[in-house]
């Protein structure tokens, strides 16, 4: 049995035929080529495949895309400007080193971007706290969690310039 | 995952019929447990009756000095409110509490409570406060409401539609966290409540969350950390894995009860 959605992805609207059962992970990879959502356990532990979805950060491995028809989607590919500009959380974690192999970092990106939407000025802790659903297995969370802070210092920090 | 059949209602009525006209259906509320065991292939239903264009399952009110969420509500949406943070704050760290950021957006109250984990977090608050839940044919008191492990009383078909909390004087949850899944290993849930002290285990024992009634009865005589000190918990029953002993949990129970009736104030 098939049957068709129609999301938003990055901006763009789209219509997609799926099965009940297709997965939101699949439906963003193998349907529109939108690879940089990765699928690392597939057991919705590692966080790899987190996008947001109507602006909430969500594992996409764990969702069925039947489920979010009608949704606003933003994967990692719709973070930077369309000129190329990096996102400012994606320039901190360029700038700081935020990652080693790179398997996680979308998800870790996406993650971190919803954090600062709920909680701007995070403590150390509330950054390692909120990181709990996203596994970086190059143990490399301190660049992570050092890029997180510095993106919410300088995102406060061009609020207050910008006042 | 089998292929399945879904359907995606906007009422209760039409929920509840989606259900008794599929073969063998299930009804999906957030999914952060039966997608995950659909694609382990771990249950393989007809149909999926999706909850979540169900107005009538979503929000959170008042009923009286009482709360009343949701079936449909998420965990991040009850660790958020100002209205459960002002009458029941401890809902707020059980609801906080659970799985990781991802999983609080999405994952429910109803899911929770209706599948009924022997480690999940919400039904040791449901049994510490007293909370009745609300389905579309009958209230159940929770006492009545967890039978074991992944079992309650809901009948076939049955849907969860709201959880009403009667407000306690004063209550807490303290959880010893598994490392990695953040289940509880042990959380234990205390209330003190005009009609007495409430105190719910959940997570260590293999029949899921239980009452506390050697606690209860202590704590209803001195509520203070120390009335709990001469209380052994029997570790019968409890579980014993490669996360830790019966023997450890039993412990665990003791030291996170202690917690919570410090946390109470």
């Amino acid at each position: 049995m098939s049957t068709t959605v129609s999301l938003t992805v990055n901006g763009k609207p789209c219509t997609v035929e799926v099965e009940p059962r297709t997965l939101l992970s699949a439906l963003l990879r193998d349907k529109l080529g939108l690879t940089g959502t990765h699928v690392g356990c597939d057991t919705s532990q590692c966080g790899a495949c987190v996008v947001h979805v109507d602006g909430k950060s969500r594992k996409s491995c764990t969702t069925l895309a039947v489920q979010v028809d009608g949704a606003e989607v933003t994967t990692i590919e719709g973070l930077a400007a369309a000129d190329g500009t990096l996102h400012p959380m994606q320039e901190a974690f360029r700038e700081n080193h935020g990652l080693q192999c790179g398997f996680c970092t979308p998800g870790m990106v996406m993650s971190a971007v919803d954090l600062l939407h709920t909680n701007p000025s995070p403590t150390e802790a509330e950054v390692r706290e909120w990181l709990e659903g996203n596994i970086c297995r190059c143990t490399g969370y301190h660049n992570i969690v050092k890029a997180i802070l510095d993106c919410a210092a300088n995102l406060r920090g061009a609020q207050q310039a910008a006042e | 995952m089998y292929a399945v059949n879904y359907a995606k209602p906007a009422s209760v009525a039409d929920a509840v019929a989606a259900l008794s006209a599929a073969e063998d259906g299930k009804f999906l509320a957030g999914g952060m447990t039966l997608i995950p065991t659909l694609k382990q292939r771990l249950a393989a239903p007809s149909d999926l009756v999706d909850l979540g264009a169900i107005g009538e399952l979503q929000g959170i009110g008042t009923d009286g000095d009482a709360l009343v969420i949701g079936a449909m509500t998420t965990h991040a949406d009850v660790a958020r409110s100002p209205l459960v943070a002002s009458a029941i704050p401890a809902l707020v760290t059980v609801a906080g509490g659970i799985g990781d950021p991802q999983v609080r957006n999405v994952g429910t109250l109803g899911g929770s409570i209706a599948n009924n984990d022997p480690a999940a977090d919400y039904p040791g608050a449901l049994l510490g406060l007293g909370a009745e839940v609300r389905t579309n044919s009958r209230t159940i008191a929770a006492d009545d409401f967890f039978l074991g492990m992944f079992e309650t009383a809901l009948e076939d078909g049955e849907l969860i539609v709201s959880v009403r909390f009667p407000k306690p004087l004063a209550a807490a949850y303290a959880k010893f966290a598994n490392p990695a899944s953040r289940y509880s290993m042990a959380g234990v849930f205390v209330a003190r409540t005009a009609s007495g002290v409430r105190v719910a285990v959940t997570g260590a024992a293999a029949g899921g969350a239980h009452r506390m009634e050697t606690m209860e009865k202590a704590l209803q005589a001195d509520f203070s950390p120390a009335a709990l000190d001469p209380i052994t918990v029997n570790p019968n029953g409890l579980n014993s894995d490669l996360h830790g002993s019966a023997a450890y949990r039993a412990n665990l129970v003791k030291v996170m009860a202690k917690r919570a009736v410090a946390a109470c104030g």
